[in-house]
């Protein structure tokens, strides 16, 4: 049986709702962050598949083999600078990280 | 050629002791700023001996449009009478400094000072245009300023130069307006063009508010206000006792014999244009006249020697205005060239007195001074007579020509003048009198150390008094054949302007006994100071202290400078404190502070919106985020 696109497009909302408040109800850990901004991403993707299969339109699924890869470089990038920052300030506490305020 | 030698002389020589006096030295550049002011009077008199020339422009200055004034020196006869008399006097001055500035620490600061005021005023009376004179007139001014304030680690001397250039300002704003109206109104500010075209604006008038004012009277009116101011008359006067705190042989020179003259100079040089405005002429009648009144009785109860001569000259400036404002211009020009020589006798032997007498100049320490100085006392004795206007000194030739011609032009206000004038007469003899008696005659009221130092002065000084007491007592007799005798019209040429039915054509119809009438008042104001101050010396005190309210009146100069002091200095003084407390420390300064301030407050404010935290900005993204897509959602 065919799962109908309004299925995909409220799983992928869930998902991305689940993101945004993984970024800012979260007091502790960065690494929860960079997970939810991960999950943003998947949201997004999940969408690009789903109307790239409506749609029959190979582009979508193209497009989200480039998102996949930006996402792990991104991921790579931002685990790397959290260990740099670990050593450095010995925490990786939200509440810690405010070095930018004035 | 020889009135150019005799312009620019004094300018070298001010140039040589002002600029070049390191090369120099001090000795050497009082010496030139002397030599090249006996060129100066040798060249004015090779001029005057020359005669009368076409005038010799020497430069173009300003050329835009139709306005075009050069530099060029006017030979005509009241030039050329004017020239002989600034120089030879300014270089007996000069002579005389040498002496009276002995003891000075700079004194050829001073000689380059005064050189450049020859310059200045030789520049006025040789002018051809009125932007020339203008010059000249202002130059006198400056330098004028700069002497009064010789002394200028003297508060007394500060405030006195203020003074006199702020008075002066308000007169030379008259008259720089006066011009511009002649410009505007003839197209051009040479004397000639001007003069030639007088006759075609007679009827012309300008209209204020509805109100037409006749052209003609309106600039004359205009140029008498400027001369009122450097002239000192009656409103404008208040800079000129003061201006006494300068050096003596200045206020000789400067503030009796010639720059203050400048004003009767002026209104005779415009007497062809001052011929046609008979309003103007009648208020020239009456200043003069108020001022010749005014200022002889202030005169008659100062006690600085200098202040008392210098309210005579406002008095005698006075006469003169008098007698141009009847039209009688060349007996103004004889009064003036009179009045240079015996004011400037008079104030040098007053400075001799002053030399001899420490520098003390109150008259009632002084007395008995006859003995010890019987040269400067002889000097100050044919000074005073000429001042009087005893025949034959030469002030009685002229002031008594000036009364005739008031009482000949048979006007109300020359009635008004002549009144006056003889009683101002009387007030010349009393004060004049009074003020000899109480510095030669009796006994000394000094103090012992004074009174010991007591000394002639040396001969450098005499010379130049000998010399102006010969002209105070013969120029009388000598010029008034030329200037106001028969003879006028040819001896002045066209230089003067005299007017038909003027005054100088019938002044000898006048009744007899108001001929006498000068000689009998001023011989009774001789016996009155005979009486108050060698017969009975004790009636004067008495006298003030039963007037006391005319003599306090008196002694406070008619409170001009207290009302003065009430109705502008204070007024403006507060309305410069307030621009000062409001405009510039809170509107000027307010504004740039102000808006700094604000934006340091406004920094710190938006400081606190970032705290750091991650979590928060994120939120605000959101929230961000949410309204921009919601507006993007409704408006479309």
């Amino acid at each position: 049986m065919l799962i109908p696109l309004s299925h995909y497009l409220v799983v992928s909302a869930v998902l991305l709702v689940i993101g945004i408040f993984g970024i800012f109800m979260n007091r502790k850990n960065i690494i929860v962050i960079m997970m939810s901004i991960e999950l943003i991403l998947l949201a997004a993707n999940l969408n690009f598949v789903a109307f790239s299969g409506a749609l029959h339109d190979m582009v979508g699924q193209v497009f989200t083999m480039f998102v996949l890869t930006v996402a792990a470089a991104e991921s790579a990038i931002g685990l790397a600078i959290l260990v740099i920052y670990f050593r450095n300030r010995g925490s990786i506490e939200v509440e810690d990280v405010t070095l930018m305020k004035g | 050629m020889y009135s150019l030698v005799a312009v620019f002389a004094p300018l070298v020589g001010s140039i040589l002791s002002g600029v070049a006096r390191p090369v120099l030295g001090k000795q050497l550049s009082i010496a030139a700023s002397i030599l090249f002011m006996l060129v100066s009077s040798a060249a004015a008199i090779a001029a005057y001996r020359a005669g009368v020339q076409a005038p010799l422009q020497i430069a173009h200055w300003v050329q835009v449009g139709a306005f075009t004034p050069d530099w060029t020196l006017r030979q005509d006869q009241l030039s050329l009478v004017m020239v002989v008399m600034v120089s030879v006097v300014s270089m007996l001055i000069h002579v005389y400094s040498v002496g009276y500035m002995s003891h000075d620490a700079t004194p050829q600061r001073f000689m380059s000072y005064i050189s450049l005021f020859t310059f200045a005023m030789l520049m006025l009376v040789t002018a051809n245009n009125l932007l020339q004179l203008f010059f000249g007139w202002e130059g006198v001014g400056l330098v004028s300023y700069l002497l009064i304030n010789y002394w200028y680690d003297r508060k007394a001397a500060n405030e006195a130069a203020i003074k006199a250039f702020i008075v002066n300002r308000v007169g030379d704003l008259a008259f720089a307006v006066g011009i511009a109206l002649v410009y505007f109104t003839f197209g051009s500010i040479q004397f000639d063009v001007i003069f030639a075209g007088v006759s075609s604006h007679v009827s012309q008038s300008y209209r204020l508010f509805g109100t037409p004012l006749p052209v003609l009277e309106v600039i004359s009116f205009l140029l008498f206000i400027g001369a009122m101011g450097k002239s000192a008359q009656i409103v404008l006067h208040t800079w000129l006792a003061d201006a006494m705190e300068g050096p003596t042989p200045i206020s000789a020179l400067i503030h009796a014999a010639t720059m203050v003259a400048a004003g009767v100079f002026m209104i005779v040089r415009m007497s062809p244009l001052i011929n046609m405005a008979p309003d103007a002429m009648s208020f020239i009648t009456f200043i003069g006249a108020s001022t010749a009144f005014f200022a002889a009785t202030i005169g008659c109860v100062q006690n600085d020697i200098k202040r008392v001569i210098a309210y005579s000259t406002c008095s005698q400036l006075g006469y003169m205005f008098l007698a141009a404002g009847v039209g009688a211009y060349p007996v103004a020009m004889f009064h003036l060239i009179n009045h240079a020589l015996f004011k400037a006798l008079l104030f040098l032997s007053a400075g001799s007195v002053i030399h001899a007498m420490s520098d003390e100049q109150d008259i009632r320490l002084m007395g008995g001074l006859a003995g010890k100085l019987p040269f400067t006392c002889a000097m100050m004795l044919i000074g005073s007579l000429a001042l009087i206007a005893i025949p034959p000194f030469s002030g009685y030739y002229s002031k008594d020509a000036v009364l005739d011609a008031a009482l000949a032009a048979h006007t109300p206000m020359a009635t008004y003048g002549w009144v006056c004038g003889t009683l101002a007469a009387g007030l010349t003899a009393f004060y004049t009198s009074r003020l000899f008696f109480l510095v030669f005659t009796g006994k000394s009221r000094a103090p012992r150390h004074v009174q010991e130092h007591v000394h002639e002065s040396p001969f450098v000084m005499l010379l130049p008094l000998l010399v102006l007491a010969i002209g105070a007592f013969g120029s009388g007799m000598v010029l008034k054949p030329y200037f106001i005798g028969g003879q006028f019209q040819s001896f002045w040429g066209s230089s003067i302007d005299v007017a038909a039915n003027s005054a100088m054509f019938n002044m000898d119809s006048i009744v007899a006994w108001a001929k006498l009438a000068p000689l009998v008042v001023g011989i009774f104001g001789i016996l009155v100071a005979v009486l108050f101050y060698l017969v009975a010396p004790a009636l004067p005190g008495r006298l003030a202290q039963a007037l006391s309210p005319v003599y306090k009146f008196l002694l406070n100069k008619w409170y001009f400078d207290e009302l003065y002091d009430a109705l502008l200095v204070r007024p403006s003084l507060k309305f410069a404190k307030f621009a000062w407390r409001f405009g510039d420390k809170q509107v000027i300064d307010g504004v740039p502070n102000g808006l700094a301030a604000l934006t340091s407050e406004a920094s710190a404010q938006a400081v606190k919106l970032q705290t750091g935290s991650i979590a928060l900005y994120a939120f605000i993204m959101l929230i961000g985020l949410l309204v921009f897509v919601s507006l993007f959602i409704w408006v479309r």
